[in-house]
């Protein structure tokens, strides 16, 4: 009897298979979403607190009603024309003396705010608000802040603060960390988020 | 010569395949072992808003995550199409948010406590209400750092209405 010699699978196909594996897993694999805008909410308070007198003309008030629609210092408002406005108040710089302020660039309006530390945006909202045009007013309110941030670290330091704040979390950075924050602090106190949002 | 045309004649040795599924499969097994999947299994429809000025949540473990959204199709029939909150794996009521919190809290160490984030994934269709209900019962129990959790682009990518 002749030997006869098991045939040979063939494992050809075997990177095939392979393959296909492969690409489920790729395709399966969802990427978290982890970036967002962080924000602080205000602490509870027990004592009844006399709230401090805020002048009207230091506020500016977002009103977002059920339909989406924006008001904004009693007046209707496009999306896209809110940032520049938000600006435009914050960094007005319409106070005398002791309120003036002396790195704003604003129209220095009297009607408007005194200065960046006094002006307060008010954000209010319905029940029906819809959360993708909350998170879009948001967006917007805080780009002016950054905008106004951002040219102030660049007259100051040639540098915006988003590049500034990536230099004092990155361990490999040379330079003086300390020196840094004290940098970054300071826009921050120069133009401080005051952003309240009405219950 | 005879070695000459011996050499001609002989084909050119084809290139071993052989060792292809073997690169495959490292790279099949990479994938494998890198892929973390998503702890929670969602419940409801999780399309996030986008937004610009993001900043990174770097720190994830100290992230607790909370969702909100309408449930999905094959949980409209027992919870109804209006939004709710979904905690870990179950839909949740507002009332259980604080004791999602508290067991989020007492399971991490003592010191790092304080730096726990909120990181509120909510559905772009969903109303403000509900958020602002969380919200409130977040400040009840002092968890202040939230992080409203966004898809990096445009605003104008927000479906209006």
């Amino acid at each position: 009897m002749a030997k006869r010699s098991a045939p040979e699978v063939n494992a050809g196909s075997m990177a095939d298979i392979a393959f296909l594996l492969l690409i489920f897993f790729l395709v399966t694999t969802t990427i978290e979403t982890d970036t967002g805008l962080n924000r602080k909410l205000p602490p509870i308070d027990d004592e009844q607190v006399e709230p401090p007198i805020i002048k009207q003309k230091n506020i500016f008030t977002v009103l977002i009603n059920k339909n989406n629609q924006l008001m904004v210092e009693d007046e209707l408002m496009e999306l896209k024309d809110l940032r520049k406005a938000a600006a435009e108040f914050l960094d007005n710089g319409g106070g005398v003396g002791d309120d003036a302020c002396t790195y704003c660039k604003g129209k220095k309006d009297p009607k408007s705010s005194d200065n960046p530390d006094k002006a307060i945006i008010s954000l209010k909202n319905e029940r029906e608000t819809k959360y993708g045009t909350y998170i879009s007013v948001q967006n917007e309110l805080v780009a002016a802040y950054n905008q106004l941030r951002d040219r102030r670290a660049m007259e100051l330091y040639g540098k915006t603060l988003k590049e500034m704040e990536a230099n004092y979390s990155d361990v490999n950075w040379i330079g003086n960390k300390d020196n840094l924050k004290e940098k970054i602090d300071r826009i921050k106190i120069e133009y401080p988020q005051k952003l309240s949002e009405v219950q | 010569m005879a070695k000459f045309n011996k050499k001609k004649s002989g084909d050119l040795p084809a290139i071993s395949t052989a060792s292809l599924p073997d690169i495959v499969f490292m790279l099949l097994f990479f994938f494998m072992v890198a892929t973390t999947m998503r702890d929670t299994t969602l419940k409801i429809e999780n399309k996030l808003p986008f937004a610009d000025q993001v900043e990174k949540l770097d720190k994830k473990d100290l992230v607790m995550y909370i969702y909100i959204g309408k449930p999905q199709e094959a949980f409209q029939g027992q919870y109804g199409k209006e939004s709710r909150i979904q905690l870990n794996d179950k839909f949740a009521d507002l009332s259980e948010i604080k004791a999602f919190i508290a067991a989020e809290r007492a399971s991490k160490r003592e010191e790092l406590v304080p730096f726990l984030t909120v990181a509120l994934k909510v559905d772009e269709g969903a109303n403000m209400g509900l958020v602002g209900d969380v919200k409130q019962e977040l400040r009840k129990e002092n968890a202040l750092k939230i992080n409203y959790t966004t898809r990096k682009g445009e605003v104008t990518g927000n479906t209006k209405n």
